[in-house]
């Protein structure tokens, strides 16, 4: 079943063309990974699909219904987002924080109730940060602060959750920890996962199927191992690349290339 | 302890301040009636003298109400206008209210209006000119992401930069004896009350009830307009009404008061740094705490000087920047 398909989006934005002729579909429950280069739409098409930013061309389409007939809060009962840029100048707590996820679920005054506490609770130990619900978010490390956010996302019960580069500042503990999370909680409660990432290798062990970008057009959209083909990424990166099959097993591997081994590669 | 327990106690604590700060309000003044007289008229248990009865009703309670909805107005126009435009600096004034009416009670006094209604209703006028305007530009910003919230301060602060040129300009037009008259309304000024003005306070209380239902949607929008997109706030509308109730209540209080300074820049930070960043809280607490300070304000200007009051704007700024500065420093240690 699709949960979202997008058709022919094109975004013009400041006079510059960012997406050319979009389409593609996500099934229901699929770990999906956007790749590709600095600058080429992942994050303005994350935008998109999120009804962040509206297309001048073609249409999105969450659970059989165009995305611009959804309210706000509507959309929101159904999508969560882990933005790349996350705000802490302000001292609220963890558990302020999570909790804020439950907005599009709060009645008109915005007063939580026992659910909601609950519903925080449950979240904030799904992502192991729970022994920090009482300290400020300009406290936390890097890893915390991002289990912090997809608590958050969590919290909002969502059945899509989207995720712009949530690995990017991370060593490779962190990095291997919140792809676990984003996998364990897929498969326990069947969420979609849509994520931005430049790591091309956890792309290739934890997505179900990746879409290549490249100056706002697609390039290929397929399994791990057919999109991460040598000849595409070499063209679509713009540097030598080695692929080869992980020594895990069943993963594509991908190395750039510096140039002093070019030599032995070669 | 729960959001609605926090709120209740906050709400309760501040409401018995604020009652006592009033009955201590009422009870002085340079009239020298006795304190337990006054208790006795206020609770109605005594017939006293007219007289008595007179000053405290004419004159006492309705200052006291004056200064409690002018200073509760102003220090939650502040909050207001520092979440949205997410700038500890901003005050209620921000959007260029003050210049617009400013200029318009200045005209009204150049042509002769009497305070109430006429300079009242030029200062309105004024700053609803402005408030369009600034909105109209807000609005289309709004829906162009090109322009950022900065643009909307930036627009604000040079419109009053702009209304400050008229306004001197204004003042080097005019005749000697209506400078002062002039000056102490651009300080914020109480004492010009007039019976029959306070009705019109009363429209300032829905709008404090239209902001402590956004108070909630006010915290998402402090972790930026997309995050609070994507938790289900509507963001454009949201901002568009915040700013323009905020500014109405706002021109309101301002058409009556004169422009009173500081109570919106340091409240809501004094409540800030007591009770943290939730809007649900910080709504009442700055309604409040915002009434009490500025009727201990007006009684300073009342009873400080030896004859005559001072207009309250000196006592606020006088108390409020040293005060702005203490928390600063602290906030950095």
């Amino acid at each position: 079943m699709q949960i979202l398909d997008t058709e022919n989006i094109s975004l013009i934005f400041r006079d510059k063309l960012v997406l050319e002729n979009i389409s593609f579909s996500v099934t229901a429950g699929e770990f999906f990974v956007i790749i590709g280069p600095n600058g080429a739409g992942k994050t303005s098409l994350l935008k998109v699909l999120a009804g962040l930013q509206k297309t001048q061309h073609g249409s999105v389409t969450i659970k059989n219904r165009n995305i611009t007939k959804y309210r706000r809060r509507n959309l929101s009962q159904i999508m969560a987002i882990v933005p790349q840029h996350i705000e802490v100048g302000f001292p609220f707590t963890v558990a302020d924080t999570v909790i804020m996820g439950r907005t599009p679920h709060l009645g008109i005054l915005g007063m939580e109730g026992k659910e909601d506490y609950l519903r925080a609770r449950e979240a904030m130990e799904f992502t192991e940060v729970a022994h920090l619900a009482e300290r400020k978010l300009y406290q936390l490390s890097g890893g915390e602060l991002q289990r912090v956010i997809i608590a958050r996302a969590i919290c909002q019960q969502p059945e899509i959750i989207l995720l712009d580069e949530p690995t990017t500042a991370l060593d490779p503990a962190h990095q291997l920890k919140i792809m676990d999370l984003m996998e364990k909680f897929r498969r326990e409660k069947g969420t979609t996962i849509i994520m931005v990432s430049h790591d091309l290798n956890l792309a290739s062990m934890y997505g179900d199927r990746l879409l290549l970008l490249k100056e706002g057009r697609v390039v290929e959209t397929g399994a791990p191992k057919s999109v991460l083909n040598k000849e595409l990424l070499e063209e679509s990166y713009g540097c030598r690349m080695m692929v080869d099959e992980s020594p895990l097993g069943q993963a594509a591997r991908v190395t750039p290339i510096p140039d002093k081994y070019l030599q032995n590669y070669e | 302890m729960s959001i609605g327990k926090t709120i209740a106690f906050t709400t309760l604590l501040l409401c018995a301040v604020l009652i006592f700060i009033s009955v201590v309000a009422i009870s002085a003044g340079s009239s020298g009636i006795h304190f337990w007289e006054i208790m006795k008229t206020l609770t109605g248990k005594s017939v006293t003298d007219s007289a008595t009865a007179t000053i405290i009703w004419q004159i006492r309670i309705p200052r006291v109400i004056l200064a409690a909805s002018v200073g509760g107005t102003l220090a939650l126009g502040g909050l207001v206008f520092q979440a949205l435009l997410r700038n500890p600096l901003a005050e209620p004034y921000i959007l260029g209210i003050s210049g617009g009416s400013a200029i318009g009670a200045i005209l009204a006094m150049l042509i002769g209006l009497s305070f109430f209604p006429g300079v009242a209703l030029f200062s309105f006028g004024g700053s609803l000119l402005v408030l369009a305007f600034v909105t109209t530009l807000a609005g289309t910003a709004l829906g162009n992401t090109m322009l950022s919230r900065d643009s909307l301060l930036l627009g604000g602060v040079m419109m009053n930069a702009f209304c400050a040129a008229v306004i001197m300009f204004l003042i080097s037009m005019t005749r000697s004896f209506q400078v002062q008259h002039i000056l102490y309304w651009l300080m914020g000024d109480l004492s010009s009350l007039q019976g029959g003005q306070l009705a019109i306070l009363i429209l300032v209380i829905p709008c404090f009830a239209v902001i402590f239902i956004m108070a909630r949607p006010m915290n998402l929008l402090l972790l930026g307009r997309e995050t609070a997109a994507a938790m289900g706030i509507n963001v454009k509308n949201t901002i568009l009404l915040l700013l323009i109730i905020t500014s109405l209540m706002v021109s309101i209080i301002v058409s009556l008061s004169g422009l009173v300074g500081f109570v919106g820049l340091v409240i809501p930070h004094i409540f800030r740094s007591i009770f943290g960043p939730d809007h649900r809280v910080l709504v009442p607490a700055c309604i409040l705490g915002g009434a009490s300070y500025l009727i201990v304000c007006d009684l300073l200007a009342r009873i400080l000087p030896s004859s005559g009051e001072m207009p309250v704007g000196i006592i606020t700024a006088l108390i409020g920047a040293p005060l702005f500065i203490i928390l600063l420093l602290r906030g950095r240690s």
